[in-house]
């Protein structure tokens, strides 16, 4: 598999040209360049590197964005550890905000105030800190529904799909522990939440929370525990794991979407070195000035408002941060007294049952690359990124997959959805359960559908042409529309793509049909019985005839 | 009212040039003035400040009155209440004073709950009400003055604030969702004396915290901390309505990616 620079020639390390004489600058740098290679061999590197291919598409850079807020948190992060102190020793609060003096608390809150009202930037930190933070689970989900919709997890990059899922748990860990140190009475609230979680688990519950909070909720040693999860453990494996995902996307190279001269065994676009890098560079500094710009205008997590965190009060409107609302909107839309007596102990499962929905529902998207090619049987590599629409099963299913995520997220903000549009709060709840289960088939119907039909648009658009709105008379009276021909580089998009067909049923070497086999037909028919074929070469020269 | 006349002046050249002066006249007018002045505000000050009951009976009458033209329709034209609406006799001034004055009675219809508008009485008309309601039984008293001032302790009453009101008014005093349609409403912008009064009688769906229960400096301290969130913005900038995490991943999703997408766009953008 070779990598193909169709735009520019790529420039490699060797700095100067043959002409003319060298000028003192260009000599310095060959002379550390070769020094440098001289000792590290680095130019083999760099040459491979600099000469990878990009594919140039805008839904392609939001892994990057992930990236680039990833590293805007490690900078504001790093800033933060200096002055917060991880302690749940009791203070009085002697710092500059007025509402709050005198009053007990932990060091740790204490502390995340100081750095809020009396450290000289610490505001900004925290806020460029949270926002990104926010900016960065936002990217990688999205990031994740563009490798969906376009198959980008197919082979080769089943692996780089589960890698990239594991980065997006951890996101999502570091998100929760992160949010948990202030010790304000939100966070408390949310780890509250986890420990009622914990404590539901049977038989084991109660002791694992023990363990957890070092005694009853909340105890005096969560907020160290979490520190050492937040600042070293989780962000060491997610950085390790960030770069086997960066070097895995390296090593598989990157998709692109169909198109003339692209193919399954080439990469169009424009090397990294200089164009590529260069404008990698600059939308470095885009993201990381949205993410400032953002921190120094909006304000994230007032902490100043929520006080210590005190486990009697709750505030109205309390909500985890909005990559782990998903999982308090299950708890919301559980329905009223899902419990039963047995062995004289009463068991409740309304927060079991959320948890293993959940639970499957992210089993499902981390293995769903192996379920597919199962059910394909397709063992080819795909380097040529699917258009949603030639998918229609697979879209549908993540279109599903979408509403339910959806639905659960704003049932986390059921009560704000009340207020705000003069709902009662029990028919919300009760229009999102129903749209849990029925908006999830209806997202799933209407998109198998849509893709079908845009399908059959792009189809009929190929044999048929553009409609150009000429109407000519023809000499027998009949009147006709001119269609337009499509040029090949329009035409190229819409024919490039496989088509399937559903598995038939055949024997195996011993001359059975295994029950896998039969199970495997009919995900193959729920997947493919419904399809439009590409336009076949034949199709396509008949269709110029007439 | 005291006003320095001229009086001083004159007295000793009156002596001086006997009655006939010129400026006699001036000083028996001077005097004159003054008096007849100094006597009227002297009377006009002890008549309010001594005799509350002759202008608060007929303060009172006048309320009866415009108790039963607006709102003797729900609560009876003995105010002892119907199916439309709950007796109104051990109510209290203070809470004619807290439904009249936020605009939230009379009501615009029956629904979950009376909401807040503009007042639809003058101060007066309020005031009349009130001393109509108050005449009917003993109940809360309108809060004096003095709890009124927003100068008590923030901290003790964010404190309060937080045990007390939060988990229905959020922490922000942003409001919050109550059951069936019903809610906490916003406090930014309610005047001291309505929150105090709300606390006293508990209005709609709000319980009663009594002065054993939240004395009337706790009282006080809570109002502190309310107006001094709604006079310091936000150090932070925006604020998006105070409403936590959900208004926050909005913005970040909507405002935020929005922006940098709308970037990757632009900057894979090709000319043609």
């Amino acid at each position: 598999m070779t990598a193909a620079g169709t735009t520019t020639a790529a420039t490699t390390a060797t700095p100067t040209s043959t002409d003319a004489p060298p000028t003192a600058g260009s000599r310095f740098t060959g002379a550390v360049a070769n020094y440098i290679d001289e000792r590290t061999s680095i130019s083999g590197l760099v040459k491979e590197l600099g000469r990878k291919i990009f594919p140039d598409h805008w839904s392609f850079m939001l892994g990057e964005v992930a990236i680039y807020s990833f590293i805007a948190i490690l900078l504001s992060g790093t800033f933060l550890t200096l002055f917060f102190d991880p302690s749940m020793v009791e203070v009085h609060y002697e710092g500059s905000y007025d509402p709050l003096k005198g009053i007990e608390m932990s060091a740790a809150y204490a502390s995340a105030l100081d750095i809020t009202f009396d450290i000289r930037g610490g505001l900004l930190m925290r806020q460029v800190h949270h926002w990104a933070a926010l900016l960065f689970v936002a990217s990688i989900g999205l990031h994740m529904l563009r490798v969906f919709f376009t198959g980008a997890f197919r082979k080769p990059r089943e692996l780089n799909w589960v890698i990239g899922f594991v980065l997006f748990v951890l996101a999502m860990a570091e998100g929760f522990t992160g949010y948990s140190l202030p010790d304000d009475l939100l966070s408390g609230n949310g780890l509250r939440i986890i420990d009622g979680m914990v404590k539901g688990i049977p038989v084991i519950g109660t002791w694992t929370s023990w363990l957890l909070f070092g005694g009853e909720f909340p105890g005096t040693v969560i907020v160290g525990r979490l520190y050492v999860l937040h600042i070293m453990l989780l962000p060491a494996i997610l950085i390790a794991a960030l770069g086997v995902h960066l070097l895995l996307m390296v090593i598989n190279k990157h998709t692109q979407f169909a198109g003339p001269g692209r193919t399954n065994s080439n990469v169009v676009g424009v090397p990294v070195m200089p164009v590529f890098a260069a404008k990698a560079g600059g939308f470095f500094f885009i993201v990381f000035g949205t993410i400032v710009l953002i921190a120094s205008t909006v304000t994230i997590n007032p902490i100043w408002n929520y006080g210590p965190y005190d486990p009697s009060p709750v505030s109205a409107g309390t909500q985890p941060d909005w990559y782990i609302g998903f999982a308090d909107g299950a708890l919301r839309l559980v329905p009223p007294g899902w419990e039963f007596v047995l062995f004289d102990h009463t068991w409740t499962i309304s927060v079991l049952a959320p948890m293993a929905v959940l639970g499957g529902f992210l089993v499902l998207v981390m293995f769903y690359p192996f379920i597919e090619a199962w059910i394909t049987g397709d063992k080819r590599e795909h380097h040529i990124a699917d258009r949603p629409r030639n998918a229609p099963t697979r879209t549908a299913i993540g279109a599903a997959g979408v509403t339910f995520y959806a639905v659960l997220w704003a049932a986390a903000s059921s009560d704000i959805i009340a207020t705000h549009f003069k709902l009662t709060i029990e028919g919300v709840t009760y229009a999102l359960q129903a749209l849990l289960i029925f908006g999830t088939l209806a997202a799933y119907l209407i998109t198998k559908r849509v893709c079908l039909a845009l399908q059959a648009k792009d189809r009929e658009i190929v044999l048929h042409g553009v409609e150009s709105g000429r109407i000519v008379r023809m000499p027998g009276g009949e009147y006709i529309e001119v269609h337009e021909k499509l040029d090949e580089y329009d035409r190229w998009r819409l024919v490039d793509f496989e088509d399937y067909k559903p598995l038939m049923i055949r024997p195996n070497a011993k001359g059975k049909i295994t029950v896998g086999q039969r199970v495997r037909a009919v995900f193959s028919r729920w997947f493919f019985e419904d399809r439009i074929s590409p336009v076949t070469k034949g199709e396509l020269e008949s269709g110029e005839h007439h | 009212m005291r006003t320095s006349s001229p009086k001083p002046n004159s007295a000793p050249r009156q002596r001086a040039t006997g009655r006939r002066s010129p400026l006699a006249t001036v000083a028996l007018i001077a005097i004159g003035l003054v008096a007849t002045g100094g006597a009227y505000a002297l009377a006009s000050t002890t008549a309010t400040a001594t005799n509350p009951a002759i202008v608060h009976q007929a303060s009172a009458d006048e309320g009866k009155k415009l108790f039963a033209a607006n709102c003797a329709n729900c609560h009876g034209l003995d105010a002892a209440g119907t199916d439309e609406g709950p007796s109104l006799h051990g109510v209290g001034a203070a809470s004619a004073d807290f439904q009249l004055g936020t605009g939230r009675m009379p009501l615009a219809m029956q629904g979950p709950q009376g909401e807040k508008k503009t007042p639809q009485f003058t101060a007066e008309q309020i005031a009349d009400l009130v001393a109509y309601v108050a005449s009917l039984a003993p109940g809360p008293a309108l809060p004096e003055d003095r709890y009124l001032q927003a100068d008590g302790s923030a901290s003790k009453g964010a404190e309060l604030y937080r045990i007390n009101c939060a988990m229905c008014h959020n922490v922000a005093g942003a409001g919050g969702a109550l059951t069936q349609g019903k809610f906490a409403p916003a406090l930014a912008g309610v005047e001291a004396r309505h929150i105090y009064e709300a606390m006293v009688t508990g209005p709609q769906n709000m319980p009663v915290f009594s002065d054993l229960n939240i004395t009337p400096q706790q009282k006080a301290d809570i109002i502190t901390y309310l107006k001094f969130i709604e006079n310091n913005p936000s150090v932070g900038g925006a604020d998006l309505g105070s409403l936590g995490p959900v208004s926050e991943g909005l913005f970040i999703w909507i405002f935020g990616l929005g922006a940098i997408v709308a970037m990757t766009v632009w900057i894979a953008a090709r000319p043609n």
